[in-house]
């Protein structure tokens, strides 16, 4: 409630600036807020980032086990991507089941790692049709600044360039790092008043009528999307988005998760 | 079934489709009794029927809005309309095509005419061949004028996809399992994209063409809409001339 009420009061604040040109952080619009990612900040986790993309913090840990794979892919591995708003991380989130907006983070997180081949599936089978290694990929969120959805999906690349495949716990050897084969990067824009901004701020994402994230690959081609929210979009602002999107892509790649 | 060596050969697609070629539509308006408003639609062997509820009172009501009504949005897949029996209820991806598919006919609905009400639909698929989220918006956004409520127009939905490095129309199961990529979409007749989402993998030109391509069957599928919805009503008008 108190998160509609402030919304209600800096729309208009918000919009003026944005007329202007202007955002209330003094970022352009296409700016990112500062990030930084450390990778390897959990021991006991096979691989782990921590992310702080402005006010939002969140940690991703990826654990690896073996286990059986699903009887249509008897030769891949396994990836499960898990998110949860935790209470601790706003006043407006809930403790309980996962609601839509979890739900709807972590299938787009996943969707950006699996459908960019980003893990090479093939090489996480140990004995096929029996064995093979499953990766769970589990978003942690504890500050939520907004564009959760960016920073979550950085946080899982970047803990998955650093992650190794236990081997040696459960007797296979040495331990090798996790098969990639791809660096796919997320960019979110939103749309407010017809205008498109990047790395919405919490203020910014929750008076934004839509946003679009389109998660790229090495190639600059497009391995995922997802509008959300409830406003409709152009041809021209969705190619537009696209245009900016892969090319802060390339940026973010080349700056933060190099392999 | 494997993965077919070749799913589109000399221009023509495994079901006999060309690439930008829609599957045939069936559409029935009106056929549920209780329901405010109903459609049954067909996309090729997809099945699904969608009711519309409201505006009525809101359960539970902290739910309620003091400016606008309320849009819920049931999507629902019927545990015999696949291959291997689906454990029935919500599960996560339900809920996903659920509030992305609401909030591709949010943008139509005169919310603000009805304060402290809900609008309910719900999509039940029957049976289920790729397009399921398609088809129940085309099926969702007829029920919601056929019960009357005000919309600035009607939205219609369709995928594109890509099959051996080809764009194609409205993938069905066999594409979409080893086709290359899948891109629903839903508009509105003037062209604002209310639903896009993608996986998979597309280039940056065959996105642009894609999405012209996904506009077209958009449109046609507008036309089917309106005609069905015509059709009802002209039926109920020439009834009634003749009861008297």
């Amino acid at each position: 409630m108190t998160n509609e009420i402030m919304a209600e009061l800096r729309k208009d604040y918000i919009y003026n600036l944005m007329i202007k040109g202007e955002r209330e952080d003094g970022r352009a619009f296409d700016q990112y807020r500062e990030l930084t990612i450390d990778t390897n900040v959990i021991d006991k986790a096979e691989g782990s980032a921590r992310v702080k993309l402005g006010d939002t913090h969140l940690v991703v840990g990826v654990k690896i086990q073996t286990g059986t794979p699903f009887p249509d892919t008897p030769d891949q591995g396994v990836i499960i991507t898990n998110l949860e708003l935790i209470p601790l991380a706003s006043p407006v989130f809930e403790a309980g089941p996962p609601r839509e907006d979890a739900i709807e983070l972590a299938r787009v997180v996943d969707r950006g790692i699996r459908e960019s081949q980003a893990i090479d599936l093939s090489k996480l089978c140990i004995t096929p049709g029996e064995k093979v290694w499953m990766v769970f990929i589990d978003v942690h969120v504890l500050d939520d600044g907004g564009n959760i959805m960016d920073a979550a999906s950085l946080g899982a690349v970047a803990a998955l360039l650093t992650a190794k495949l236990p081997n040696k716990r459960f007797d296979l050897g040495d331990d090798v790092n996790v098969p990639m084969r791809d660096v796919p990067v997320s960019v979110t824009a939103v749309e407010i008043g017809g205008s498109i901004m990047l790395d919405p701020s919490l203020d910014e994402q929750s008076i934004a009528g839509t946003r679009l994230t389109v998660t790229s690959n090495q190639e600059g081609n497009i391995s995922a999307m997802q509008k959300s929210g409830v406003y409709p979009l152009t041809t021209e602002q969705i190619n537009y988005i696209v245009d900016i999107a892969i090319e802060k892509a390339k940026e973010i790649r080349e700056k933060f998760l190099v392999i | 079934m494997s993965k077919p060596e070749k799913l589109i050969e000399n221009g023509i697609r495994l079901d006999g489709r060309r690439p930008d070629e829609l599957r045939p539509i069936k559409i029935k308006v009106g056929v549920l009794n209780r329901a405010d408003g109903s459609c049954y639609f067909e996309f090729g062997r997809n099945k699904v029927i969608a009711a519309v509820y409201g505006p009525r009172e809101v359960h539970p009501r902290h739910q309620q809005k003091s400016t606008s009504a309320v849009v819920r949005y049931r999507y629902n897949m019927a545990s015999f309309s696949v291959e291997e029996r689906k454990r029935p209820g919500p599960d996560r991806r339900s809920i996903e095509v659920s509030k992305v598919s609401r909030e591709a006919l949010e943008p139509v609905i005169f919310q603000e005419y009805f304060p402290r009400s809900a609008i309910d639909i719900f999509v039940e698929v029957l049976q289920a061949d790729a397009g399921t989220r398609t088809a129940g918006i085309n099926a969702a956004s007829i029920a919601l004028a056929d019960a009357g409520i005000p919309m600035k127009s009607l939205v219609s939905s369709c995928a594109v996809g890509k099959v051996d490095d080809t764009l194609v129309l409205d993938l069905f199961k066999d594409e979409d399992n080893y086709g290359q990529c899948d891109m629903p979409i839903a508009m509105t007749p003037d062209g604002n994209i209310t639903l896009i989402q993608m996986d998979g993998h597309l280039t940056r030109d065959e996105f642009t063409e894609g999405l012209e391509m996904a506009k077209k069957g958009c449109l046609a599928i507008h036309e089917l809409q309106k005609a069905a919805l015509i059709e009802k009503y002209n039926s109920q008008l020439e009834g009634e001339v003749n009861d008297k």
